[in-house]
């Protein structure tokens, strides 16, 4: 007889995410993905200054702060036609890089450790094995000292002797799931504590060029911050040593302690390689920090931090990467509190999207929401990639990278895979996702350091310190109407924003973000979203203790969910509001 | 607050291994926050503390319990107070409270969570909230753990000793409340109406300014002096012009006119592109962003005033000149009659604030607030510089 277990709050999400499953025997036999929050700011932005609205869509998230904010300004930098200078630029791809150092260090360490890291049993190691331990990984970081695992098992044994748990009430820690050893754990929770003090430090890169983190500030056109190794009121020579030294710092970071950690944590789960697989398609416009303002196949610049191009693996092909064609995107909104004009099981193109909401659902408080009558249960779209169930994020772009030669992806990747005993089609995973988080992290953090700062030095050098492009700043050198559009490869996988102005205002704005297409619910043809898929999809998802639902945890952070990322346009009185159409 | 289990907070740091040294050090972080307001002088009553003082005082103190919700948001507040400064800052917060509900960094999720957020409501706690409470359709637009945001917040308030609305969300509805307010956003002090509502602003706030306002309550067990929007003025004494680096340069007429131009490169004013610094209550300048390696308008973009009430509303478009912004009627005055417009401004939303807080001390504040604005601009003659060498278009 199967059981009903809710999952409400997910915690340790960007937003609102509840989770609803049907178990039996200890495996999850079905599962619903439900978005559960609503802002409504593509609509808020309609009929405002198109150079102000990367302010509002950067406030989607404050997790991945930046990547909205700099979708936006490259979707209307490509409809007004504004060329922006190599500087600014390269700025943008530092800035990019940075938000990878930083948005995936703390999803691994602050949002997703403590699913596989038992904090109670940390408390029982002795300092001495945990040095040991950190050696016998390959660890080279500066904090696996003896002095600095004693001093933390003394802060850990001090708050459990406290009885008073603070962010650890309630921890799931006599769950049989965890299973590494203490001295593992103390040594993650002491890197839970130096990741705390690096991603502290690693922000201070968007700070130097955007002012502020989070929600550092960008500039339609180039950027603000004016650079010159001469002057003293500009981003100049003690900054630029600052941002190389952040840079390094990040490497190492990265490489000596984040890698490491996680082909040891999940090498010792190499079961979860086998556990929250999709079905295998995968779509990545580039490695991560790609961007592109509108066609990628025609864009004017290429990334520094993306050495690959577009691409999509189907049908499980890990080999052959075919082009990705946007024309291929449709959404549907069947299992969504939407309606559309040519019914609900209809299949539309983001270029000419519908957003008409229609909240059919029960009233609060809810008990079970999945067994809706008309089919309905979450706030976000389905999108499909030709009809197709596709995974985007770092698990997708590191087998497109892998498949299209890029030599430094492959070396980590055929390294991890040697070392933990598996195989490339494994990383299509709950333990893969995670695994492939840190290694793009790697590839994006060095190609950072020596491709991108590099290349802005070497300008510098040369004489180039223009970071903006005043040129169309004004309104009255802007076509009456236009549109544009921006693909990117962001933390949680592809993000592209489309925009349509007229007159100098914004007329039409649309977000297809990558949580929507991770976090979708089923559509007409009753396949399961990613999530969903990866839960129920093959009946051998565990949870083992319904009240602790600690398996799920495990995969669906796997994906890092960014919830109000997921959110698209609200109007309460049901009316249409967004109608968009794009080149 | 009597909810720490044993001992004084001194105690168990010391039991903890945190050396005097380390908690003075974090001490004097606080003690130079708290110090940005008493450089108003007429406003501060109370003489900033030593570092000596606010150790003797949060050594003596029990530990409470926190309960810190999200609601409708984009979790950036709770992202800005993980980067709150100093390197022992989280692991003295870790010790200094206990922190049983917080969606971001809590251990478990589901059952288990929920019944860690009802315990922690049933005893007296601090309640730290980011994020809105969306009204329209019954609040259907931010449901967590099957309740609407409005009963979750309800339920946290009940018992709560001191409610901290962190964040401009929170304070007042933020981006989701702009213009159309698809959703029907309040903020915290709109639905708690029988309790003082500290209003931490903006979007987000300073990481080490949210610290500091806990701090402070633990510090004092009295919440801090308010402003008329109910900000804390250690922090939103001071408009982000009153101490800008750039200020010199507005008093001599030297502004930017275009982005990135020469002027842009010598670090003058950014007034003319769109800065709304002097509409601000801010402590951007002063405590800056991120181990100080910046702050805004250091960094050449203009102050977009995100600790002002409706800021995406009344600021907006960004770039235009403060005095041509804003929607109220009244206000759309000449750049010569600068002083007008700004006082225009730097009152409008005053009168706005629902809660509790405001009602104590508006009348005074609006007294106070009416003189501010001139005199700051009395202190010297703006007149316009040639307008630097530029080969860029025109300027909005």
């Amino acid at each position: 007889m199967a059981e009903r277990v809710v999952v409400d709050p997910v915690t340790r999400i960007e937003g609102h995410l509840r989770i609803e499953v049907e178990t039996e025997g200890g495996f999850i036999t079905n599962a619903w993905a439900e978005s559960t929050q609503y802002r409504g700011l593509e609509t808020i932005v309609e009929n405002r200054d198109p150079r102000d609205v990367w302010a509002f869509l950067q406030r989607i998230c404050g997790v991945c702060t930046t990547t909205h904010a700099i979708a936006s300004i490259v979707a209307v930098e490509d409809a007004i036609g504004i060329e922006v200078p190599v500087q600014a630029q390269l700025i943008r791809d530092i800035i990019l890089g940075a938000q990878t150092a930083h948005d995936h260090t703390v999803h691994f360490y602050h949002l997703q450790a403590l699913d596989w890291v038992n904090v109670v049993s940390a408390s029982q190691a002795k300092p001495e094995d945990a040095v040991a331990f950190a050696q016998a990984i390959g660890s080279t970081w500066t904090g696996n000292s003896l002095e600095r695992f004693t001093k933390v098992a003394e802060t850990v044994n001090a708050l459990i002797d406290s009885g008073q748990l603070s962010i650890f009430t309630g921890g799931y820690w006599d769950h049989p799931a965890y299973k590494l050893p203490p001295e593992a754990n103390l040594m993650a929770v002491s890197h839970y504590l130096d990741a705390l003090e690096f991603q502290r430090s690693v922000v201070r890169i968007q700070t130097v060029f955007g002012g502020k983190n989070p929600h550092p500030n960008f500039l339609v056109g180039g950027m603000a911050c004016s650079i010159d190794p001469d002057k003293s009121e500009t981003v100049n020579s003690v900054q630029i040593d600052q941002i190389r030294n952040w840079i390094n710092e990040a490497v190492t970071f990265a490489t000596e302690c984040y890698l490491p950690d996680v082909i040891a944590i999940m090498g010792a789960h190499k079961d979860w390689f086998d556990i929250g697989a999709t079905e295998p398609h995968f779509l990545a416009v580039g490695m991560i920090g790609a961007t592109f303002p509108g066609d990628p196949a025609a864009a004017p610049y290429r990334s520094t931090l993306s050495p690959i191009e577009p691409g999509v693996l189907l049908d499980g092909d890990f080999v052959n990467v075919k082009p990705f064609d946007p024309a291929l995107v449709t959404e549907y909104i069947s299992s969504a509190w939407y309606t559309y004009e040519a019914g609900d099981d209809a299949a539309v193109h983001p270029d000419v999207g519908e957003t008409t909401p229609k909240y059919t659902g029960k009233p609060t408080p809810w008990e079970w929401i999945a067994d809706a009558e008309d089919g309905k249960y979450t706030w976000s779209k389905a999108p499909r990639y030709d009809d197709k169930v596709v995974q985007v994020g770092p698990a997708a772009r590191v087998l497109v990278a892998y498949a299209s030669g890029h030599e430094r992806t492959r070396e980590i990747v055929d390294g991890a895979l040697s070392t933990i005993g598996i195989r490339l089609e494994q990383l299509n995973s709950t333990a893969g996702r995670i695994l492939c988080r840190a290694i793009e992290t790697v590839t994006a953090v060095e190609l950072m350091q020596q491709v991108s700062f590099p290349a802005f030095i070497s300008n510098i050098a040369q004489g180039d310190i223009e970071v903006f492009n005043g040129a169309k700043w004004a309104p009255s050198q802007w076509p009456s109407s236009c549109q544009g559009y921006c693909y990117t490869e962001v933390p949680r996988g592809t993000l592209s924003h489309h925009v349509t102005i007229e007159g100098g205002k914004t007329k039409l704005y649309q977000c297809v973000v990558p949580t929507t297409w991770n976090a979708a619910g089923r559509d007409p043809m009753g396949q399961l979203g990613p999530y969903e898929y990866s839960l129920a999809g093959d009946g051998n998802h565990p949870l083992v203790i319904p009240d602790q639902p600690l398996e799920i945890m495990r995969t669906i952070h796997s994906y890092d969910p960014c919830m109000s990322c997921g959110v698209h346009v609200l109007d309460p009185s049901g009316e249409e509001i967004t109608r968009l159409v794009t080149p | 607050m009597q909810v720490w289990q044993e001992g004084t907070l001194g105690e168990n740091l010391e039991r903890a291994g945190v050396s005097r040294r380390d908690f003075l050090a974090f001490c004097g972080k606080m003690a130079a926050i708290f110090a940005v307001g008493s450089y108003a002088g007429a406003n501060s009553a109370m003489a900033a503390p030593t570092a000596e003082e606010i150790a003797t005082k949060l050594s003596a103190v029990t530990k409470p319990v926190v309960v810190w919700l999200q609601l409708q948001e984009c979790t950036g507040c709770a992202e800005s107070a993980i980067r709150s400064y100093g390197t022992t800052v989280e692991e003295i917060v870790l010790k200094l409270l206990s922190v049983e509900y917080f969606d971001l960094l809590m251990a478990p999720s589901g059952t288990a969570a929920e019944e860690a957020l009802h315990n922690a409501n049933q005893g007296p706690h601090i309640l730290v909230v980011n994020g809105s409470v969306p009204l329209n359709e019954n609040g259907i637009h931010c449901v967590i753990g099957g309740k609407t945001a409005k009963q979750v917040l309800e339920e946290a308030a009940e018992n709560a000793t001191h409610i901290l609305a962190m964040g401009a969300c929170a304070v007042w509805g933020s981006v989701q409340a702009s213009h159309p307010n698809p959703t029907g956003a309040v903020g915290v002090d709109s639905i708690i109406r029988n309790k003082p509502v500290i209003n931490v602003a903006g979007c987000p706030p300073i990481g080490d300014v949210m610290t500091a306002v806990i701090s402070y309550v633990l510090t004092y067990d009295a919440i801090p002096k308010l402003d008329g929007e109910g900000r804390p003025k250690f922090a939103y004494d001071q408009r982000v012009h009153d101490s800008c680096e750039r200020r010199p340069h507005f008093d001599a007429g030297q502004f930017v006119r275009n982005f990135d131009d020469e002027a842009a490169r010598n670090g003058w004013c950014l007034y003319n592109v769109g800065c709304k610094g002097p509409s601000t209550y801010s402590p951007c300048p002063i405590v800056q962003w991120n181990l100080r390696a910046s702050w805004p308008v250091a960094a050449g973009h203009p102050c977009i005033g995100c600790t002002e009430k409706d800021f995406y509303d009344r600021f907006t478009p960004f770039y235009a000149t403060l005095p041509n912004v804003g929607i109220e009627p009244g206000i759309e005055a000449s750049s010569e009659a600068i002083g007008l417009g700004l006082l225009g401004i730097a009152t409008a939303g005053v009168a706005a604030h629902a809660g509790i807080t405001a009602a104590l001390s508006k009348k005074d504040e609006l007294a106070q607030r009416e003189t501010q604005p001139l005199e700051a601009f009395g202190d010297s003659v703006r007149s316009y510089q040639p307008e630097p060498e530029t080969t860029q278009g025109e300027s909005n």
